[in-house]
């Protein structure tokens, strides 16, 4: 749009705005986690690390880690093997109904969480009769993480083209054989940014998970759900709360590392 | 087994494709068709089981009854507001990051960007419950001119819907400014025509398919959001919690499960609209 200086600057100083927007709320919880004051008045009337020692002692949030670190892992074990095997099938094969594939794998996503999370639920507990429990959890789970694998995998195959696996095949090596010398390796670094998305969602979801866990299970963000609105939980829910502020730095720190896995992670390029 | 494979690949299509299939298009489907189906039952009032008795009330209700349809509407304008904010905001840093900013500044930009979609769903609300709180910086900020923020309520919902849901937004618009090439731009403003103009002729109209499919995502989440809801809008019902509550809280299934087919039809109707625009490869 020509080099008029003037909206260039313009669009500057509306990016910095929109960033500071972004970036305000995120600060102010990691300042509020050593307010001293429980109701978090602003501006802090003084600085403590209290509520981090009371965090870090806290039995429950630690239990709540674990049970979703276990739930996101196995989720995106089955979201891995599924929606490479989607990827596979769309881009290696024309046939009919393609679109309709494509477009059920994303259903999951499109639709409102509130209905894919009923609907399981639903389907558990009046339809099959299985209790609510781990099992409907990853269940429920793998089927939003399946497409952010699929992304992954299929913008990875699409771009390496077919010719190697063919060349493969002429040889005389299997589809399994394949696989597993051609087509594997050049696809790790995109399986590893599907993954690493598929346990962020999962870690992070609370939707879905509200009705298909029951009440026996508690994930992290059922526990902060349950326990933000009780003002003696509070300074602790806030400073879980700046630990995962915190930790959003990792997965976009190791996709920087991975450098060729910036498919899903760090640009849509 | 393997050579067999080898020769026939319709079987190797079959072999892959099976698996996903039978989770997304059996197991997913058939819990919404099952959703569907449920509507169509009652509740035992005394047990509060599901009876199977067919009958099409709870449909009626939810078309008749006017706080479903109350609900809706204010559902339908929440989640055009935030599209329409999220599209405002991330329509300048977008085209900063595509056509203004050094390599070197776009990759730190994206980063940026990026870095908070990985933060937290629920911390981010939590954030905003902060931000809003009558002790907090939005207040405080507003005290010295007389004025108080918003509180918690249908405002606070807005923005902070719109802020869960602004990168969502940003990445689609980025992707497709890159896409518009710089000749295109160059040539509009050699034709003579000023940022504005090359804004409004030349990059909005590249740049539809793009909104559009950030437009699903912000649409999409706001139909189904409840948390965000209850952590800031106060007593602000959105169709999330009357499903939820229904579902949960009053455990009627079948009303619930007719109550969702609104977000349901919304999106699927939504879907069929934009999918002319080419808007779904943009996802």
């Amino acid at each position: 749009m020509g080099p008029s200086s003037g909206s260039r600057r313009l669009l500057g100083v509306l990016s910095a705005l929109v960033l500071v927007f972004v970036y305000a709320p995120l600060a102010l919880v990691v300042v509020n986690s050593f307010n001293t004051s429980r109701s978090f008045a602003w501006p802090p009337d003084g600085f403590t690390t209290e509520w981090w020692v009371a965090a870090w002692h806290s039995q429950a949030a630690r239990d709540a880690v674990w049970v979703s670190v276990q739930v996101a892992v196995v989720a995106t074990a089955v979201a891995l093997v599924l929606g490479t095997m989607a990827a596979m099938a769309l881009s290696r094969y024309r046939f009919f109904g393609r679109d309709t594939v494509s477009l059920l794998i994303i259903l999951p996503i499109a639709l409102p969480g509130v209905v894919t999370g009923i609907a399981l639920s639903n389907a558990f507990q009046t339809i099959l009769d299985i209790p609510l429990g781990f099992l409907t959890l990853v269940i429920a789970h793998a089927t939003f993480c399946i497409v952010t694998v699929f992304n992954n995998s299929i913008a990875r195959l699409r771009r390496l083209g077919s010719s190697l696996e063919e060349a493969s095949m002429d040889l005389g090596a299997g589809p399994v054989r394949t696989f597993a010398t051609i087509t594997f390796p050049m696809m790790r670094s995109a399986l590893l940014a599907g993954a690493l998305l598929s346990f962020a969602l999962s870690f992070d979801e609370i939707i879905v998970t509200t009705f298909t866990a029951g009440a026996g299970i508690q994930t992290l963000p059922i526990w902060i759900f349950q326990n933000l609105f009780r003002p003696n939980q509070g300074p602790i829910v806030t400073v879980v709360a700046a630990v995962l502020i915190l930790l959003s730095v990792v997965p976009i720190w190791l996709a920087q590392r991975l450098g060729g896995a910036d498919e899903g992670i760090t640009s849509s390029r | 087994m393997s050579g067999f494979l080898h020769r026939h690949p319709r079987l190797r299509l079959a072999g892959l494709l099976t698996p996903p299939m039978l989770w997304l298009g059996v197991a997913y489907l058939g819990a919404l068709a099952a959703l569907f189906i449920t509507s169509l039952w009652t509740v035992d009032d005394f047990t509060g089981q599901v009876r199977i008795e067919w009958n099409l009330d709870n449909l009626k209700d939810v078309v008749t009854v006017p706080v479903y349809r109350a609900v809706t509407l204010r559902t339908l304008g929440v989640a055009a507001l935030v599209t329409l904010i999220d599209a405002l905001l991330a329509f300048p840093i977008a085209l900063f990051m595509a056509k203004v900013a050094s390599v070197r500044w776009q990759r730190i930009l994206v980063i940026a960007v990026l870095t908070p979609l990985w933060a937290s769903y629920l911390v981010k609300a939590y954030a905003w419950r902060a931000m809003f709180s009558s002790t907090g910086p939005i207040d405080w900020a507003l005290a010295p001119f007389g004025m108080s923020g918003p509180g918690y309520g249908l405002p606070a919902t807005v923005i902070t819907l719109a802020y869960l849901w602004l990168p969502y937004m940003i990445l689609p618009l980025y992707a497709g400014l890159e896409r518009i090439p710089d000749s295109l731009l160059e040539a509009s403003a050699d034709l003579g025509a000023g940022p504005w103009l090359t804004i409004r002729r030349v990059v909005l109209p590249a740049l539809f398919p793009a909104l559009v499919a950030g437009s699903i995502f912000t649409f999409s989440l706001t139909m189904g959001d409840y948390i965000a809801v209850k952590i800031v809008g106060g007593t602000t019902q959105m169709l999330g919690n009357v499903v939820y509550d229904t579902f949960l809280t009053a455990n009627n299934k079948p009303l619930a499960a007719a109550v969702s087919m609104i977000p349901v039809v919304v999106m699927l109707v939504y879907l069929a609209l934009v999918r002319r625009t080419g808007a779904l490869e943009n996802v």
